[in-house]
């Protein structure tokens, strides 16, 4: 028995633990960004990485997903004679939701695990230990750069998404549901607020400095050799998807609760 | 110049430096020899501040390393890493002048770029490798751009961790006489580490035996290979039997 609650204690340590190295990190890191030196060719490099190439997935998923979920929502609106709100509702859930999770999910998908990869690559072998010899500052260097591309591209993938997805919704009430056009989007522009976009925007910035911070963190705290490398990739990936959704449930109980 | 005094550090349970002492003269080339595991390279690095030592005193001219100014330290020296440590998303010149191009010792491009082919060709490499990507590259020419980096600003103090590990013999001996040209030339002190014998004979002033976290034997270069003491003999000797255990 005094085993078994030794073992709690011990395992509640380590998660507390990790999580203050965590804290630690991402304040060093935020930190970093606004002290000098810059690397204005790293930034632009994560911007490029983090933003523009994960445009296309962000959009195909938020295209995608805002079109089935016309489909949803207008089947199961059927049941109680509801389909009309399906402009509305998919806007709701689109910009308060979907959007933003789908965009931090997208970006930990693809973004936190490269990040990852390459960072604990340069940590067995060497190359991190070389940056410290050659006076430079892994922090500033590496870390910083990729964290501001992913506070700067989160918010902007995030309005693509809301965009796409809406979109999605349109092109499946117009084209397959009968819904007019004009009255479609004359439903979703006035039913959404100011706070909703603000919301769904303050979320991208979350979880893109969510994502980036967890590849950061787990890749330069990586173990040695291949398996070094794909423990952190994969822990990376599954720290920066669990600690978005949470991060969404907060976010939206401070936006919407109050 | 470089004095370590008392050297201690453990990884968990597994101690692997249990006090360490040792002093390499300026203009001195200090080979340290053992066999793998023993510590060498958590020597070198402790030395550079990459590992925090547990106790014991590091010394440079006097002054302990961990309290000076942590870039004007870094700035004096110049480390060649065992897998060259090349950085993979820059070209081959980036990576020789890469302390050029920031920092304290930041010059204009065209001129980092200049001392970058400068340093290359030092180290027998043609202009046209400067554009480059270090995959690009075959083993034995990342040790050479390795070794060009750490001499591109003629750094006080240089470091070679295994600097023919991975390569050919005769690639293992164009590196090692490299290395012994680019020392005298510059007339830095330097710290190599390494189990080649080879690399023993071409570049050591000093040699020190490590094995078990301490330092077993140090003297001359020469002396080395006359030496009596069973731990030396047996690894100058590579022979199976005697005082270092082996696995078989």
């Amino acid at each position: 028995m005094i085993g078994f609650l030794a073992s709690i204690g011990a395992s509640a340590l380590g998660l507390l633990a990790v999580l203050g190295r965590l804290v630690m990190f991402a304040a060093a890191s935020l930190t970093a960004i606004f002290r000098p030196p810059f690397y204005i060719r790293e930034a632009a490099l994560g911007l490029l990485n983090v933003g523009y190439l994960t445009l296309p997935v962000v959009g195909l998923t938020a295209l995608f997903t805002g079109a089935a979920l016309a489909l949803q929502i207008y089947a199961g609106g059927a049941r109680f004679n509801a389909e009309a709100v399906v402009p509305q509702i998919v806007a709701i859930g689109m910009v308060r939701e979907l959007g933003p999770v789908l965009v931090g999910l997208m970006i930990a998908a693809r973004v936190t695990s490269s990040i990852a990869a390459e960072l604990a690559t340069m940590k067995v072998t060497e190359q991190i230990d070389a940056l410290v010899t050659l006076s430079t500052d892994p922090l500033r260097y590496l870390v910083a750069p990729r964290v501001l591309a992913g506070l700067i591209s989160g918010p902007v993938l995030v309005a693509v998404a809301d965009a796409l997805g809406v979109f999605g919704g349109f092109l499946v009430g117009t084209q397959a549901l009968d819904f007019n056009a004009t009255t479609y989007l004359r439903n979703t522009v006035d039913f959404l607020t100011v706070p909703d976009v603000t919301s769904s925007l303050i979320k991208g910035v979350a979880f893109g400095g969510i994502a980036t911070l967890m590849g950061c963190y787990y890749g330069l705290n990586a173990g040695r050799g291949a398996q070094g490398v794909g423990a952190a990739t994969k822990s990376s990936v599954v720290a920066a998807a669990v600690l978005i959704l949470a991060a969404n449930f907060a976010l939206t109980a401070v936006f919407f609760t109050a | 110049m470089i004095d370590l005094r008392g050297v201690h550090k453990s990884f968990g349970a597994n101690q692997v430096l249990g006090g360490v002492d040792l002093s390499v003269a300026k203009g001195q080339s200090m080979v340290i020899i053992g066999g793998s595991g023993t510590g060498k390279s958590v020597l070198l690095k402790c030395v550079l501040g990459l590992v925090t030592p547990d106790a014991g005193q590091i010394l440079v001219d006097g002054t302990d390393v961990t309290k000076s100014d942590r870039d004007a330290f870094l700035s004096r020296f110049g480390m060649l890493f065992q897998g060259a440590a090349l950085f993979d998303s820059l070209p081959v010149w980036q990576n020789v002048s890469f302390r050029l191009l920031r920092g304290r010792l930041k010059r204009p491009k065209a001129e980092a770029r200049d001392i970058a082919i400068q340093k290359l060709q030092r180290v027998g490499l043609g202009p046209d490798v400067a554009d480059r990507l270090p995959a690009e590259l075959s083993g034995g020419m990342q040790k050479r751009v390795g070794l060009a980096r750490a001499i591109a600003t003629d750094p006080e103090i240089i470091f070679f961790d295994e600097p023919t590990t991975g390569l050919d013999p005769i690639m293992a001996g164009v590196i090692n006489d490299l290395i012994r040209e680019i020392v005298v030339d510059m007339g830095a002190t330097t710290m190599t580490i390494t189990h080649d014998m080879t690399s023993v004979r071409s570049i050591a002033d000093q040699v020190a035996m490590l094995h078990d976290g301490v330092i077993r034997w140090t003297g001359p270069k020469d002396a080395v290979f006359d030496s009596t003491e069973p731990y030396v003999t047996q690894f100058v000797n590579g022979l199976p039997d005697g005082p270092i255990a082996t696995l078989r």
